[in-house]
């Protein structure tokens, strides 16, 4: 068992540089830097930009110099953002996006699940027909599409949230719906999909027949085999999530680390797009290894071994 | 009857049927018996003859789009349970009646352990606490031959053989001492090997609790060797009933016959050729207005094609539902005219 802790611990360590090498070469292939501007920054500014942040050292110290950054946790100063460091991104930004995450996520589970399994008992009735037509909507709707549709009605016409920033509770409601709407109606449809797959297994039938409740013959029997692939899908979510949404933050004006994802790249801030890049791979390596744990937990026909 | 013994289980007029968007499929068309407290019955007959359908309106697990049909009365231990709701029925189901399936492979819960699925049955049934459920399971796994029910109680069903879990199914079904145990083919996914094991736990359990038990199968070799009474389906509806003696000695449909030549028999050293019954089984869709063997019976008359047979009596223990019985059919040689119509 150690063993494989172990060897998922430096698969996971050997994963990421490689995320972050691709992402260093890649970025530095497209045409322009990060002291590119419209009119032309004479030469002169430009090399002593350049030699500030070592960009004039040959490509392959700057990789060596960088990777010896990554493997002390430090990501580099921005190119644009004068006088942050990557790191100091991160550290600023994550706690907003995380908090708007954290309640989606508890959104997605606490809403998305439960319908999903209504959905499934009551399959082909009108409840099942209404939430299988609001989770395509939810899937199909662009989430700055459900974001503007909030903001109008909710804060514009109504006036019950603030349109933006999150200095109330209540303006946590807006993000949280509009961040969650697309994983929410997925998750909605995968547990019913799941749940009625199980629900014709020959192990219900047996519960039944041995006169167990229905309650626990869907609450205990069914749904713990249904949830497996729930949570092959909500733990990665889970990262996606947690780490921002470009749109959501915009719309909603805010301060999260979800926005960094774009315009890094576009202003070329080639330490910012890699932190951010290897913060979300390390997010998301660490949720696919807790889902396996999850698995594990569940099935015990699963076993984490090497 | 020589002692009179108390009537378990009184189906009457059971009738069965799925209502899918191509219309409706009638499964169960009508079949009628009693049974005996100690008695097994054996239900034979082919893939689609309504037997395991039959079985599962007993036990009220007829799902959706499947409806047992207005009219049909299935009166268990003196109650029509057609009548009860799903929660009154969820008392009988694993307490008075139980019930094991065809694939143990697939019949227990897999994220489950064996001692959390049999602890949770026993307490659902009884008011015993979860240290006297876990010692009564563990008994439980002993008499059906579980070799270390100590330890394996605690394993998971992917740790258990398929004879095994078929055990602990049948452990598990025995429980609460039902008055009724229904074995849907419980050794068809079995290895051969392991059916003359299973057989013989069914047999041991019927001989040491005199359990009354309905036994579906389409292996006559099964049925011979545990039942007491036998009842032919065929189509839906049934076609034969009798003694265990009457249905392999005497049979009288030609059904009934027709399965018999279609079986080696072992041991015999007659050099006869098996004989398949040609043809294959009715459209439920769209049974045949007469009996549903009509089209493949080598003895089919004018009448067979119109009208089902009625049950007649062939002797106290017998019935046959075949147009050769009545007193207007011709002599066919194999077939013999007692009573008339019952």
């Amino acid at each position: 068992m150690r063993s494989y802790y172990v060897k998922r611990f430096f698969s996971a360590i050997f994963t990421i540089l490689i995320i972050a090498t691709i992402t260093f070469f890649l970025m530095r292939m497209i045409p322009g830097g990060p002291f590119t501007r419209e009119r032309q920054v004479p030469d002169e500014i430009l090399a002593a930009l350049n030699a500030r942040y070592n960009l004039d050292d040959p490509l392959f110290i700057q990789y060596l110099n960088y990777m010896k950054g990554l493997v002390t946790f430090d990501l580099g100063p921005s190119f644009r953002i004068l006088g942050y460091s990557v790191n100091d991104l991160i550290r600023e930004g994550f706690p907003t996006s995380a908090k708007i995450g954290i309640l989606a996520t508890i959104l997605i589970v606490s809403v998305g699940i439960p319908v999903g399994i209504i959905s499934a008992l009551k399959q082909n009735s009108p409840i099942d027909y209404f939430v299988m037509f609001m989770a395509t909507l939810g899937v199909t709707l662009p989430s700055f599409v459900i974001a503007t549709f909030i903001i109008y009605f909710f804060a514009g016409q109504l006036g019950w949230i603030p349109s933006n920033g999150l200095n109330s509770p209540l303006a946590y409601i807006g993000p949280t719906i509009a961040l969650s709407g697309y994983s929410l109606s997925f998750v909605a449809r995968l547990t019913r999909s799941s749940m009625l797959e199980v629900l014709r297994q020959d192990y219900v039938r047996t519960a039944r027949a041995n006169g167990i409740s229905e309650f626990k013959v869907i609450g205990k029997h069914a749904l713990k085999n249904a949830l497996i692939p729930v949570i092959t899908y909500i733990g990665p979510m889970i990262a996606a999530i947690l780490t921002g949404s470009f749109v959501i933050e915009k719309v909603f004006a805010l301060p999260g680390m979800g926005g960094y994802f774009v315009e890094s790249v576009t202003n070329r801030d080639y330490t910012v797009i890699i932190g951010m890049t290897v913060f979300y791979a390390a997010f998301y390596i660490i949720m696919v290894f807790l889902v396996d744990i999850a698995y594990s937990m569940i099935d015990p026909r699963i076993k984490l071994s090497s | 009857m020589a002692e009179q013994k108390k009537k378990i289980l009184e189906v009457k007029n059971l009738q069965t049927s799925f209502y899918t968007h191509l219309g409706e499929v009638q499964a169960v068309r009508g079949v009628s018996y009693d049974l005996f407290e100690g008695e097994v019955l054996g239900i034979v007959g082919e893939s689609g003859s309504g037997k395991s359908v039959s079985a599962l309106s007993i036990m009220r697990l007829i799902e959706e789009p499947g409806v047992i049909k207005e009219g049909s009365s299935i009166i268990f231990d003196g109650v029509d349970i057609t009548e009860l709701d799903n929660k009154e029925m969820s008392e009988y189901r694993g307490n008075d009646i139980a019930m094991i399936f065809q694939d143990p492979m697939t019949s227990l819960n897999p994220v489950y352990s064996i001692k959390n699925q049999m602890v949770e049955v026993i307490r659902r049934h009884t008011d015993m606490n979860p240290e006297e459920a876990l010692k009564r399971a563990k008994e439980l796994l002993g008499m059906v031959g579980i070799p270390d029910p100590e330890q394996q109680i605690h394993d998971y069903p992917h740790q258990f053989s398929g004879g095994m879990r078929q055990r602990a199914l049948i452990a598990t079904a025995i429980s609460c001492n039902p008055k009724l145990l229904i074995a849907d083919e419980p050794t068809t996914a079995l290895d051969v090997t392991i059916q003359a094991q299973i057989i013989e736990l069914l047999k041991k359990l019927q001989e040491e609790i005199g359990m009354t038990i309905i036994l579906i199968t389409h292996d006559l070799g099964v049925i011979a060797e545990l039942s007491t009474h036998v009842i032919v389906m065929y189509g839906g509806m049934m076609m034969e009933k009798g003694t265990v003696e009457d249905i392999f000695y005497n049979p009288q449909h030609p059904y009934t016959k027709g399965l018999h030549k279609s079986i080696p028999k072992v041991g015999e050293k007659n050099k006869e050729r098996l004989v398949p019954i040609e043809g294959s089984p009715p459209d439920l869709m769209a049974p045949p207005a007469g009996c549903p063997f009509s089209p493949r019976c080598p003895h089919a008359m004018k009448i067979c094609l119109e009208k089902p047979a009625p049950l007649f009596e062939v002797s106290e223990s017998q019935v046959s539902a075949c147009w050769l019985q009545d007193d207007d059919a011709p002599d066919v040689a194999g077939y013999k005219k007692y009573k008339g119509a019952k």
